[in-house]
Protein backbone atom coordinates (compact mmCIF):
# COMPACT_ATOMS: atom_id res chain seq x y z
CA UNK A 1 0.00 0.00 0.00
CA UNK A 2 2.67 2.46 1.08
CA UNK A 3 4.81 1.56 -1.91
CA UNK A 4 2.03 2.51 -4.29
CA UNK A 5 1.56 5.80 -2.45
CA UNK A 6 5.20 6.55 -2.92
CA UNK A 7 5.17 5.56 -6.59
CA UNK A 8 2.23 7.88 -7.19
CA UNK A 9 4.07 10.84 -5.67
CA UNK A 10 7.24 9.94 -7.52
CA UNK A 11 5.56 9.73 -10.92
CA UNK A 12 3.70 12.97 -10.32
CA UNK A 13 6.93 14.76 -9.45
CA UNK A 14 8.77 13.23 -12.42
CA UNK A 15 6.28 14.47 -14.97
CA UNK A 16 5.54 17.90 -13.58
CA UNK A 17 7.49 21.10 -13.76
CA UNK A 18 9.60 22.18 -10.79
CA UNK A 19 7.58 23.86 -8.04
CA UNK A 20 10.38 26.35 -7.46
CA UNK A 21 11.18 29.51 -9.38
CA UNK A 22 14.68 30.56 -10.45
CA UNK A 23 14.52 33.85 -8.53
CA UNK A 24 16.18 36.38 -9.12
CA UNK A 25 16.88 35.23 -12.71
CA UNK A 26 13.12 35.12 -13.18
CA UNK A 27 11.06 37.80 -11.44
CA UNK A 28 9.15 36.62 -8.37
CA UNK A 29 5.42 35.96 -8.60
CA UNK A 30 3.68 39.17 -7.76
CA UNK A 31 0.10 40.26 -7.38
CA UNK A 32 -1.43 43.71 -7.68
CA UNK A 33 -1.46 44.06 -3.88
CA UNK A 34 2.10 42.83 -3.25
CA UNK A 35 4.20 45.11 -1.10
CA UNK A 36 7.67 45.33 -2.67
CA UNK A 37 9.20 48.71 -1.95
CA UNK A 38 8.05 52.30 -1.50
CA UNK A 39 8.45 54.67 -4.44
CA UNK A 40 7.90 58.41 -4.59
CA UNK A 41 6.70 60.78 -7.26
CA UNK A 42 8.93 63.80 -6.42
CA UNK A 43 6.63 66.33 -8.09
CA UNK A 44 3.73 65.54 -5.80
CA UNK A 45 5.54 65.75 -2.44
CA UNK A 46 4.67 68.81 -0.37
CA UNK A 47 7.12 67.92 2.48
CA UNK A 48 4.30 67.66 5.01
CA UNK A 49 6.21 64.97 6.95
CA UNK A 50 3.12 62.81 7.58
CA UNK A 51 5.01 59.73 6.34
CA UNK A 52 7.94 60.47 8.64
CA UNK A 53 5.67 60.81 11.68
CA UNK A 54 3.69 57.65 10.98
CA UNK A 55 6.59 55.38 10.01
CA UNK A 56 6.85 52.72 12.74
CA UNK A 57 10.57 52.13 12.11
CA UNK A 58 11.56 55.76 11.47
CA UNK A 59 12.96 54.82 8.09
CA UNK A 60 11.74 57.97 6.36
CA UNK A 61 13.20 61.41 6.87
CA UNK A 62 11.87 64.53 5.17
CA UNK A 63 14.09 67.61 5.10
CA UNK A 64 11.79 70.56 4.70
CA UNK A 65 14.50 73.20 4.17
CA UNK A 66 16.55 71.17 1.71
CA UNK A 67 13.42 69.77 0.05
CA UNK A 68 14.49 66.16 0.10
CA UNK A 69 12.70 62.94 0.95
CA UNK A 70 14.91 60.09 2.10
CA UNK A 71 14.35 56.48 3.03
CA UNK A 72 16.57 53.87 4.60
CA UNK A 73 15.64 50.74 2.65
CA UNK A 74 17.15 48.47 5.32
CA UNK A 75 15.06 50.01 8.07
CA UNK A 76 11.84 50.03 6.06
CA UNK A 77 9.54 47.13 6.92
CA UNK A 78 7.28 47.74 3.91
CA UNK A 79 4.10 48.10 5.95
CA UNK A 80 2.62 50.65 3.51
CA UNK A 81 1.64 52.92 6.40
CA UNK A 82 3.24 55.95 4.68
CA UNK A 83 1.42 55.20 1.43
CA UNK A 84 -1.89 55.30 3.28
CA UNK A 85 -1.29 58.57 5.13
CA UNK A 86 0.23 60.53 2.22
CA UNK A 87 -2.19 63.43 1.60
CA UNK A 88 -1.13 64.01 -2.03
CA UNK A 89 -0.84 60.29 -2.86
CA UNK A 90 2.66 60.80 -4.19
CA UNK A 91 3.94 57.69 -2.37
CA UNK A 92 3.20 54.34 -3.97
CA UNK A 93 4.02 50.70 -3.36
CA UNK A 94 5.96 48.94 -6.08
CA UNK A 95 5.23 45.22 -6.35
CA UNK A 96 8.85 44.12 -6.82
CA UNK A 97 11.23 43.85 -3.87
CA UNK A 98 14.17 46.21 -3.70
CA UNK A 99 17.33 44.42 -4.79
CA UNK A 100 19.47 42.54 -2.30
CA UNK A 101 22.67 44.22 -1.13
CA UNK A 102 25.83 43.17 0.62
CA UNK A 103 26.60 46.46 2.34
CA UNK A 104 24.65 49.39 3.66
CA UNK A 105 24.76 51.90 0.83
CA UNK A 106 23.34 54.75 2.87
CA UNK A 107 20.07 56.47 2.33
CA UNK A 108 18.02 56.74 -0.80
CA UNK A 109 17.58 60.51 -1.18
CA UNK A 110 15.15 62.15 -3.61
CA UNK A 111 14.89 65.90 -4.18
CA UNK A 112 11.22 66.82 -4.12
CA UNK A 113 9.03 69.72 -5.21
CA UNK A 114 8.18 70.99 -1.75
CA UNK A 115 5.09 72.86 -0.63
CA UNK A 116 3.04 74.45 -3.35
CA UNK A 117 3.03 78.24 -3.24
CA UNK A 118 -0.39 79.77 -3.49
CA UNK A 119 -0.63 81.27 -6.93
CA UNK A 120 -1.85 84.85 -6.80
CA UNK A 121 -5.41 84.96 -8.05
CA UNK A 122 -5.65 86.68 -11.41
CA UNK A 123 -7.17 90.11 -11.07
CA UNK A 124 -9.63 89.62 -13.93
CA UNK A 125 -10.89 86.35 -12.50
CA UNK A 126 -11.77 88.01 -9.21
CA UNK A 127 -13.61 90.72 -11.05
CA UNK A 128 -15.58 88.26 -13.16
CA UNK A 129 -16.60 86.40 -10.03
CA UNK A 130 -17.82 89.57 -8.45
CA UNK A 131 -19.96 90.55 -11.40
CA UNK A 132 -21.45 87.06 -11.53
CA UNK A 133 -22.28 87.14 -7.83
CA UNK B 1 25.87 5.61 38.85
CA UNK B 2 27.59 6.17 35.56
CA UNK B 3 29.49 9.32 34.75
CA UNK B 4 27.41 12.35 33.75
CA UNK B 5 28.40 14.56 30.87
CA UNK B 6 26.82 17.78 29.60
CA UNK B 7 26.21 18.22 25.90
CA UNK B 8 25.36 21.69 24.63
CA UNK B 9 22.52 21.59 22.09
CA UNK B 10 21.86 24.74 20.07
CA UNK B 11 21.47 27.67 19.52
CA UNK B 12 23.03 26.69 16.19
CA UNK B 13 22.34 23.06 15.38
CA UNK B 14 21.76 21.29 12.05
CA UNK B 15 18.33 19.92 12.97
CA UNK B 16 17.16 22.83 15.08
CA UNK B 17 15.63 25.70 13.14
CA UNK B 18 15.35 27.95 16.17
CA UNK B 19 17.98 29.57 18.41
CA UNK B 20 17.24 27.87 21.72
CA UNK B 21 20.07 26.56 23.82
CA UNK B 22 19.72 23.36 25.86
CA UNK B 23 22.29 21.94 28.19
CA UNK B 24 21.63 18.22 28.08
CA UNK B 25 22.94 16.26 31.05
CA UNK B 26 23.58 12.74 29.81
CA UNK B 27 24.17 9.42 31.46
CA UNK B 28 25.46 7.26 28.63
CA UNK B 29 22.93 7.98 25.88
CA UNK B 30 20.08 8.89 28.20
CA UNK B 31 19.14 12.48 28.99
CA UNK B 32 18.70 12.93 32.75
CA UNK B 33 18.23 16.67 32.77
CA UNK B 34 17.82 19.53 30.34
CA UNK B 35 18.51 23.16 31.19
CA UNK B 36 17.06 25.55 28.61
CA UNK B 37 18.33 29.08 28.13
CA UNK B 38 16.91 31.65 25.79
CA UNK B 39 17.93 35.22 25.01
CA UNK B 40 19.71 34.94 21.67
CA UNK B 41 17.24 36.89 19.57
CA UNK B 42 15.73 39.34 22.04
CA UNK B 43 14.72 42.55 20.26
CA UNK B 44 12.94 44.57 22.93
CA UNK B 45 9.69 44.94 21.02
CA UNK B 46 7.63 45.33 24.18
CA UNK B 47 9.61 48.40 25.20
CA UNK B 48 9.05 49.85 21.74
CA UNK B 49 5.35 50.17 22.56
CA UNK B 50 6.19 53.19 24.69
CA UNK B 51 7.89 54.93 21.75
CA UNK B 52 5.36 54.32 18.96
CA UNK B 53 1.79 55.48 18.66
CA UNK B 54 -0.72 52.69 19.19
CA UNK B 55 -2.12 52.53 15.60
CA UNK B 56 1.38 52.19 14.13
CA UNK B 57 2.56 49.78 16.80
CA UNK B 58 0.38 47.10 15.23
CA UNK B 59 3.00 46.69 12.50
CA UNK B 60 5.59 46.08 15.18
CA UNK B 61 3.24 43.71 17.06
CA UNK B 62 2.79 41.73 13.86
CA UNK B 63 6.54 41.30 13.54
CA UNK B 64 6.89 39.63 16.95
CA UNK B 65 6.77 36.37 15.05
CA UNK B 66 7.42 35.56 11.42
CA UNK B 67 5.03 32.63 11.27
CA UNK B 68 2.02 33.42 13.43
CA UNK B 69 2.37 37.08 12.49
CA UNK B 70 -1.22 37.71 11.48
CA UNK B 71 -2.68 36.40 14.74
CA UNK B 72 -0.39 38.65 16.79
CA UNK B 73 -1.76 41.73 15.04
CA UNK B 74 -5.30 40.38 15.40
CA UNK B 75 -4.86 39.86 19.14
CA UNK B 76 -3.32 43.29 19.61
CA UNK B 77 -6.11 44.98 17.64
CA UNK B 78 -8.73 43.08 19.66
CA UNK B 79 -7.19 44.29 22.90
CA UNK B 80 -7.17 47.95 21.84
CA UNK B 81 -10.73 47.63 20.51
CA UNK B 82 -11.91 46.19 23.83
CA UNK B 83 -10.32 49.05 25.78
CA UNK B 84 -11.70 51.72 23.47
CA UNK B 85 -15.06 49.92 23.09
CA UNK B 86 -14.93 49.92 19.30
CA UNK B 87 -17.50 47.80 17.46
CA UNK B 88 -15.72 46.10 14.59
CA UNK B 89 -17.92 45.53 11.49
CA UNK B 90 -19.05 41.96 11.06
CA UNK B 91 -17.44 41.55 7.66
CA UNK B 92 -14.08 42.51 9.16
CA UNK B 93 -14.57 39.88 11.88
CA UNK B 94 -15.14 37.20 9.25
CA UNK B 95 -12.17 38.35 7.19
CA UNK B 96 -10.01 38.20 10.32
CA UNK B 97 -11.18 34.63 10.90
CA UNK B 98 -10.37 33.66 7.32
CA UNK B 99 -6.86 35.12 7.50
CA UNK B 100 -6.29 33.55 10.93
CA UNK B 101 -7.11 30.15 9.53
CA UNK B 102 -4.94 30.77 6.49
CA UNK B 103 -2.02 31.52 8.75
CA UNK B 104 -2.78 28.39 10.76
CA UNK B 105 -2.70 26.35 7.55
CA UNK B 106 0.62 27.81 6.47
CA UNK B 107 2.13 27.45 9.94
CA UNK B 108 1.06 23.81 10.30
CA UNK B 109 2.34 22.94 6.82
CA UNK B 110 5.64 24.64 7.66
CA UNK B 111 5.84 22.70 10.90
CA UNK B 112 4.97 19.37 9.25
CA UNK B 113 7.78 20.02 6.80
CA UNK B 114 10.29 20.94 9.50
CA UNK B 115 9.25 17.94 11.55
CA UNK B 116 9.78 15.62 8.57
CA UNK B 117 13.19 17.25 8.10
CA UNK B 118 13.93 16.72 11.81
CA UNK B 119 13.30 13.01 11.56
CA UNK B 120 15.29 12.78 8.33
CA UNK B 121 12.47 12.50 5.78
CA UNK B 122 13.71 15.13 3.33
CA UNK B 123 11.23 14.34 0.57
CA UNK B 124 8.21 14.79 2.81
CA UNK B 125 9.62 18.16 3.91
CA UNK B 126 9.70 19.33 0.28
CA UNK B 127 6.17 18.08 -0.35
CA UNK B 128 4.76 19.89 2.68
CA UNK B 129 6.41 23.16 1.68
CA UNK B 130 5.20 22.79 -1.90
CA UNK B 131 1.63 22.80 -0.59
CA UNK B 132 2.39 25.69 1.73
CA UNK B 133 3.41 27.80 -1.25
CA UNK B 134 -0.16 27.73 -2.62
CA UNK B 135 -1.46 29.00 0.72
CA UNK B 136 1.13 31.79 0.71
CA UNK B 137 0.16 32.75 -2.85
CA UNK B 138 -3.45 33.19 -1.77
CA UNK B 139 -2.36 35.27 1.21
CA UNK B 140 -0.22 37.51 -0.98
CA UNK B 141 -3.03 37.98 -3.46
CA UNK B 142 -5.47 39.06 -0.74
CA UNK B 143 -3.24 40.96 1.69
CA UNK B 144 -0.06 41.94 -0.14
CA UNK B 145 2.35 39.98 2.04
CA UNK B 146 3.41 36.36 2.05
CA UNK B 147 4.02 35.83 5.75
CA UNK B 148 3.74 39.36 7.15
CA UNK B 149 0.24 40.25 6.03
CA UNK B 150 -0.01 43.69 7.62
CA UNK B 151 -3.72 43.66 6.94
CA UNK B 152 -5.18 44.02 10.40
CA UNK B 153 -5.67 47.44 11.94
CA UNK B 154 -7.34 48.84 15.00
CA UNK B 155 -11.00 49.14 14.05
CA UNK B 156 -11.14 46.57 11.27
CA UNK B 157 -9.01 45.38 8.38
CA UNK B 158 -7.16 47.30 5.68
CA UNK B 159 -8.26 45.26 2.70
CA UNK B 160 -11.45 43.64 1.55
CA UNK B 161 -11.72 40.43 -0.46
CA UNK B 162 -14.10 40.37 -3.41
CA UNK B 163 -16.76 37.60 -3.43
CA UNK B 164 -15.20 36.11 -6.58
CA UNK B 165 -11.82 35.87 -4.91
CA UNK B 166 -13.40 34.27 -1.82
CA UNK B 167 -15.04 31.60 -3.98
CA UNK B 168 -11.78 31.05 -5.82
CA UNK B 169 -9.94 30.64 -2.51
CA UNK B 170 -12.41 28.02 -1.28
CA UNK B 171 -12.25 26.22 -4.61
CA UNK B 172 -8.47 26.22 -4.40
CA UNK B 173 -8.51 24.82 -0.86
CA UNK B 174 -11.04 22.15 -1.81
CA UNK B 175 -8.79 21.21 -4.72
CA UNK B 176 -5.84 20.94 -2.35
CA UNK B 177 -7.65 18.69 0.12
CA UNK B 178 -6.65 15.43 -1.66
CA UNK B 179 -3.04 16.65 -1.56
CA UNK B 180 -3.40 17.39 2.18
CA UNK B 181 -4.86 13.90 2.60
CA UNK B 182 -1.88 12.33 0.79
CA UNK B 183 0.56 14.33 2.89
CA UNK B 184 -1.05 13.66 6.25
CA UNK B 185 -1.49 9.95 5.39
CA UNK B 186 2.28 9.64 5.33
CA UNK B 187 2.57 11.31 8.75
CA UNK B 188 -0.25 9.26 10.25
CA UNK B 189 0.11 5.83 8.63
CA UNK B 190 3.63 5.42 7.26
CA UNK B 191 5.40 2.62 9.13
CA UNK B 192 8.80 4.32 9.44
CA UNK B 193 7.31 7.65 10.56
CA UNK B 194 5.16 5.88 13.16
CA UNK B 195 8.16 3.94 14.35
CA UNK B 196 10.07 7.19 14.85
CA UNK B 197 7.24 9.01 16.64
CA UNK B 198 5.13 6.55 18.62
CA UNK B 199 5.94 6.32 22.31
CA UNK B 200 8.62 9.04 22.06
CA UNK B 201 8.37 11.97 24.49
CA UNK B 202 5.18 11.15 26.33
CA UNK B 203 3.56 14.07 28.16
CA UNK B 204 0.97 12.84 30.66
CA UNK B 205 -2.33 14.67 30.83
CA UNK B 206 -1.74 15.78 34.43
CA UNK B 207 1.75 17.06 33.61
CA UNK B 208 0.49 18.93 30.59
CA UNK B 209 -2.09 20.63 32.77
CA UNK B 210 0.12 21.55 35.71
CA UNK B 211 3.03 22.70 33.53
CA UNK B 212 0.75 24.94 31.53
CA UNK B 213 1.05 23.35 28.10
CA UNK B 214 -1.02 25.11 25.43
CA UNK B 215 -2.14 24.45 21.89
CA UNK B 216 -1.35 21.21 20.09
CA UNK B 217 1.04 20.22 22.89
CA UNK B 218 -1.89 20.20 25.35
CA UNK B 219 -4.39 18.81 22.86
CA UNK B 220 -2.02 15.95 22.03
CA UNK B 221 -2.15 14.97 25.71
CA UNK B 222 -5.93 14.88 25.86
CA UNK B 223 -6.65 18.40 27.13
CA UNK B 224 -9.25 20.00 24.88
CA UNK B 225 -8.20 23.64 25.27
CA UNK B 226 -8.79 25.67 22.17
CA UNK B 227 -9.14 29.44 22.52
CA UNK B 228 -11.15 29.56 19.31
CA UNK B 229 -14.03 28.11 21.31
CA UNK B 230 -14.26 31.34 23.28
CA UNK B 231 -15.66 32.83 20.08
CA UNK B 232 -13.39 35.80 19.40
CA UNK B 233 -13.53 37.31 15.87
CA UNK B 234 -16.21 35.27 14.06
CA UNK B 235 -15.40 31.91 15.65
CA UNK B 236 -18.55 32.11 17.77
CA UNK B 237 -20.67 31.68 14.65
CA UNK B 238 -18.69 28.78 13.23
CA UNK B 239 -19.20 25.09 14.02
CA UNK B 240 -16.03 23.20 14.69
CA UNK B 241 -14.59 20.77 17.19
CA UNK B 242 -11.02 21.03 18.46
CA UNK B 243 -8.84 18.08 17.51
CA UNK B 244 -7.81 16.15 20.63
CA UNK B 245 -5.51 13.13 20.79
CA UNK B 246 -5.04 11.01 23.89
CA UNK B 247 -1.63 9.33 23.75
CA UNK B 248 0.53 12.43 24.51
CA UNK B 249 3.55 11.31 22.47
CA UNK B 250 5.19 12.96 19.45
CA UNK B 251 2.84 11.07 17.17
CA UNK B 252 -0.20 12.56 18.93
CA UNK B 253 1.14 16.11 18.65
CA UNK B 254 1.86 15.51 14.98
CA UNK B 255 -1.61 14.02 14.44
CA UNK B 256 -3.29 17.03 16.07
CA UNK B 257 -1.60 19.40 13.64
CA UNK B 258 -2.20 17.16 10.64
CA UNK B 259 -5.91 16.92 11.43
CA UNK B 260 -6.20 20.64 12.17
CA UNK B 261 -5.41 21.33 8.51
CA UNK B 262 -8.83 19.94 7.63
CA UNK B 263 -10.54 21.83 10.46
CA UNK B 264 -9.04 25.06 9.12
CA UNK B 265 -10.22 24.36 5.57
CA UNK B 266 -13.69 23.66 6.97
CA UNK B 267 -13.73 26.90 9.00
CA UNK B 268 -12.70 28.97 5.97
CA UNK B 269 -15.45 27.33 3.92
CA UNK B 270 -18.07 28.11 6.58
CA UNK B 271 -16.83 31.71 6.84
CA UNK B 272 -17.12 32.26 3.11
CA UNK B 273 -20.69 30.92 3.20
CA UNK B 274 -21.72 33.16 6.08
CA UNK B 275 -19.75 36.35 5.40
CA UNK B 276 -22.09 39.38 5.30
CA UNK B 277 -21.74 42.44 3.10
CA UNK B 278 -20.77 45.72 4.65
CA UNK B 279 -17.89 47.97 5.61
CA UNK B 280 -14.59 46.48 6.75
CA UNK B 281 -13.37 49.20 9.09
CA UNK B 282 -14.57 51.95 11.38
CA UNK B 283 -12.83 55.24 12.01
CA UNK B 284 -10.88 55.26 15.25
CA UNK B 285 -10.35 58.44 17.22
CA UNK B 286 -8.94 59.00 20.68
CA UNK B 287 -6.56 56.80 22.57
CA UNK B 288 -6.90 53.73 24.80
CA UNK B 289 -7.37 54.40 28.49
CA UNK B 290 -7.44 51.20 30.50
CA UNK B 291 -6.04 47.70 30.42
CA UNK B 292 -7.03 44.42 28.87
CA UNK B 293 -5.82 40.85 28.49
CA UNK B 294 -6.45 39.88 24.90
CA UNK B 295 -6.24 36.18 24.08
CA UNK B 296 -6.29 34.23 20.84
CA UNK B 297 -5.39 30.79 19.54
CA UNK B 298 -2.23 30.71 17.51
CA UNK B 299 -1.05 27.67 15.55
CA UNK B 300 1.22 26.97 18.55
CA UNK B 301 -1.34 27.63 21.27
CA UNK B 302 -2.77 30.41 23.33
CA UNK B 303 -1.21 33.86 23.03
CA UNK B 304 -1.92 36.60 25.58
CA UNK B 305 -1.40 40.29 24.87
CA UNK B 306 -1.60 42.50 27.93
CA UNK B 307 -2.25 46.09 26.88
CA UNK B 308 -2.33 49.10 29.15
CA UNK B 309 -2.93 52.66 28.04
CA UNK B 310 -3.36 55.94 29.94
CA UNK B 311 -5.33 57.99 27.43
CA UNK B 312 -2.25 59.05 25.46
CA UNK B 313 -1.25 57.95 21.96
CA UNK B 314 1.53 55.73 23.29
CA UNK B 315 0.82 52.63 25.34
CA UNK B 316 2.13 52.39 28.88
CA UNK B 317 2.71 48.67 28.77
CA UNK B 318 2.45 45.92 26.22
CA UNK B 319 3.28 42.45 27.40
CA UNK B 320 3.04 39.32 25.30
CA UNK B 321 2.98 35.77 26.58
CA UNK B 322 3.62 33.58 23.59
CA UNK B 323 2.71 29.89 23.34
CA UNK B 324 6.30 28.72 22.89
CA UNK B 325 7.35 30.42 26.10
CA UNK B 326 4.79 28.52 28.11
CA UNK B 327 5.57 25.27 26.28
CA UNK B 328 9.20 25.28 27.44
CA UNK B 329 8.52 23.76 30.93
CA UNK B 330 6.63 20.82 29.36
CA UNK B 331 9.55 20.45 26.92
CA UNK B 332 12.02 20.08 29.79
CA UNK B 333 9.81 17.39 31.34
CA UNK B 334 9.58 15.62 27.98
CA UNK B 335 13.34 15.57 27.56
CA UNK B 336 14.06 13.95 30.93
CA UNK B 337 14.58 10.25 30.36
CA UNK B 338 14.69 10.27 26.57
CA UNK B 339 17.49 9.09 24.29
CA UNK B 340 19.90 11.67 22.89
CA UNK B 341 18.89 10.71 19.33
CA UNK B 342 15.25 11.53 20.11
CA UNK B 343 16.02 15.07 21.35
CA UNK B 344 15.58 16.83 17.96
CA UNK B 345 12.24 15.16 17.34
CA UNK B 346 10.96 15.99 20.83
CA UNK B 347 12.12 19.62 20.68
CA UNK B 348 10.50 20.06 17.29
CA UNK B 349 7.29 18.39 18.41
CA UNK B 350 6.30 21.37 20.59
CA UNK B 351 6.80 23.61 17.53
CA UNK B 352 9.37 25.94 19.09
CA UNK B 353 9.30 29.51 17.84
CA UNK B 354 11.99 31.26 19.80
CA UNK B 355 11.76 34.56 17.96
CA UNK B 356 8.22 34.70 19.32
CA UNK B 357 9.19 33.58 22.82
CA UNK B 358 11.81 36.30 23.24
CA UNK B 359 10.18 39.20 21.45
Amino acid sequence: MTYFEMTKTMLKSLFSRPATLMYPAKPAKKTALSRGHVTINPDGCITCRSCQRKCPTQAICVEVKEKTWQIDRLRCIVCACCVEVCPTKCLAMDTQYSAAMTAHHGLYIVPVAGPKKKEPAPADGAKVEKTEG
Amino acid sequence: MSKQITVPFGPQHPVLPEPIHLDLVLEDERVVDAIPSIGYVHRGLEKLAEKREYPEYIYVAERICGICSYIHSNTYAQGIEQIMKIEVPERAQYLRTIWSEYSRLHSHLLWLGLFADGMGFENLFMNAWKLREHILDDMEATTGGRVIQGVCKVGGVRRDITPEKLDEMVKGLKGMEPAFRDLTNVFLHDASVSHRLRGVGILQKGDAYTLGAVGPTARGSGIGIDLRQTGYAAYGKINFRPVVEQSGDCYARCAVRAKELFTSVDIIEQCVKKIPEGPVEVKVTGAPDGEYFSRAEQPRGEVVHYIKGNGKRNLVRHRVRTPTFTNIPPLVTLLKGCELADVPVIVLSIDPCIGCAER
